[in-house]
């Protein structure tokens, strides 16, 4: 029980980049229902982080372990690590909705061909089914009426609203954000945070790479504070907002303010 | 700055021009003027009875071009592929492949093929008693395969350009849901990378019909051979070249709008 309470399980993950290490051990877990927001400077390995989660980069050591199931990895014979089982992979990573800063929306399909996607090519979902599920999800997001549109007429915030509904429509266990505002205009980062927001409030768990201080300490339970490739600081959003102990953490925090 | 920019005239978009403003209406009479003479003043009388050779003809053309460009496209799919993301060893086979065929007179490959090739075949014995030497011993095999190797080479690096064009966020975002290669590259990369192909591919479907009759110089009968039989029994020169024009004229048309039809399947921005 106390395995699959645990949705996502990262143990002395380890990332290099030829001479470069940008991730020197980190550790996290995250239970079911919680909101980890991710902050740190550009740098500081926090995207790294969240892509090895599902292996779009894959560690140099550690292990990662999806509802108690670990990934298996092997060694790759350069000093690194390889999937040992790639249909595993590809299993766990399609229990895993990632929603990335560039939005990633597939341009030659319509937005709805977008949402239903994986669940019938992947998951094997009746299409039937998947519509019906797809068009619950884009009415969610406020893009029923842009069901038929290509992602190319589309701002960026519906876009992202898009990719947003592409990733739930999986039904993922965690959801995984990775700077989902920061390529947009601001005044349409409201509309994807509310979307976001609206997740987290009904317990969804979700990973949430961000530079949105705010919105990080509005709906996040747990916050980690990654710096050159080590959790610096971790804690209730209250304290790592209200009262941060290291000096690296303060510094962040009165720069972004 | 602002000032500067503001000194700037502003661009005022051209009008949309009428069909009938005064220097269109000339040329379109001197247009029809000339097609007027063509018919009256040209001899038209072969036309009827070369008929059905003419239609047999451009139904050759056409059956060449087709078949070369659709098996040629079937093989510059793997041959772009390849060079983008193949094994080495794969992707310089591919590339010398391209860099051979396109640095190479067409006309000289098909005659290596026909001449060379073909005549090679013909002095084995067994190649000569095998089931194949009833269709080796015609030319449009030859013809066919030089055409077909030709597309295959040109639309291959056309091919490569396109997959090394799709944007690396979507097929990551194909690898992040869980797609197998397989799927990713049905699903999502191949589609993609021919749909930004398409423009292309229309103009070099085009150049291939004008290539087809090359074919008529190993004594294939398309409808280019079928005009210069007319030009031998008649002695006539130029109204049987207009025809040419005219029917290569009508194709390539015909082309185009069937590529703009795929390409507007997916509207593009801007357009």
């Amino acid at each position: 029980m106390t395995d699959s309470a645990q949705a996502i399980e990262v143990s002395n993950l380890h990332k290099r980049f030829g001479p470069l290490e940008v991730l020197k051990g980190v550790s996290l877990t995250a239970r079911q229902g919680d909101v980890i927001a991710i902050i740190g400077g550009s740098g500081s390995g926090k995207s790294t982080f969240l892509r090895c989660i599902n292996m779009l980069e894959l560690p140099s050591a550690g292990t990662i372990a999806i509802h108690g199931e670990t990934i298996s990895m092997k060694k790759d014979g350069h000093g690194g690590l390889m999937p040992a089982d790639r249909r595993q992979v590809q299993r766990i990573r399609s229990q895993l909705g990632m929603v990335f800063q560039g939005f990633n929306l597939w341009q030659h399909m319509t937005v709805l061909q977008n949402v239903i996607e994986v669940p019938v090519h992947v998951l094997k979902t009746p299409k039937d089914e998947a519509v019906e599920i797809a068009e619950a999800l884009l009415r969610r997001v406020g893009l029923y009426e842009k069901r038929d549109a290509y992602p190319a007429f589309l701002s960026g915030g519906q876009q992202q609203r898009a990719a947003i509904a592409r990733a739930l429509a999986i039904q993922p266990l965690v959801m995984l954000f990775d700077e989902p505002t920061s390529a947009l205009d601001p005044e349409l980062v409201g509309e994807v945070l509310s979307v976001i927001g609206g997740l987290a409030r009904e317990k969804r768990t979700m990973i949430l790479v961000t530079h949105e201080m705010k919105f990080a300490r509005e709906v996040s339970n747990h916050v980690v504070f990654l710096h050159n490739g080590v959790i610096e600081e971790q804690g209730p959003p209250d304290r790592i907002f209200g009262a941060p102990e290291s000096e690296r953490l303060k510094k962040f925090i009165s720069s972004i303010h | 700055m602002s000032e500067e920019t503001s000194a700037l005239p502003a661009y005022i978009p051209p009008k949309a021009r009428s069909l009938f403003e005064p220097h269109r209406l000339f040329l379109m009479a001197v247009f029809l003027v000339i097609v007027f003479c063509a018919i009256c003043f040209m001899r038209w009388d072969w036309l009827p009875r070369y008929g059905g050779r003419l239609a047999y003809g451009v139904w050759q053309t056409l059956l060449m071009l087709f078949c070369t460009a659709g098996i040629g496209f079937l093989l510059a799919v793997p041959i772009g592929l390849v060079q983008v993301t193949g094994p080495w060893p794969l992707a310089w086979l591919a590339r010398i492949f391209c860099t051979i065929i396109r640095g190479t007179p067409l006309l000289l490959q098909l005659w290596l093929l026909y001449y060379g090739l073909g005549s090679l075949f013909s002095q084995y014995p067994e190649i000569r008693s095998s089931f194949l030497w009833p269709y080796l011993r015609q030319a449009w095999p030859y013809g066919f395969t030089a055409l077909m190797i030709s597309f295959a080479a040109y639309e291959g690096e056309v091919m490569r350009g396109a997959f090394a064009g799709v944007p690396r966020g979507e097929l990551e975002a194909a690898r992040a849901f869980g797609m197998s290669r397989f799927t990713m590259f049905r699903r999502i990369w191949l589609p993609r990378a021919v749909h930004r192909a398409l423009p292309t591919l229309a103009g070099e479907t085009v150049l291939q019909l004008k290539s087809t009759p090359l074919v008529a110089t190993i004594t294939v009968i398309d409808v280019y051979a079928v005009i210069s039989r007319v030009r031998q029994d008649t002695f006539l020169t130029y109204e049987p070249l207009l025809l040419l024009a005219l029917i290569y004229l009508c194709l390539t048309g015909i082309l185009v709008a069937g590529f703009r039809l795929l390409e507007n399947r997916i509207p593009a921005r801007g357009a």
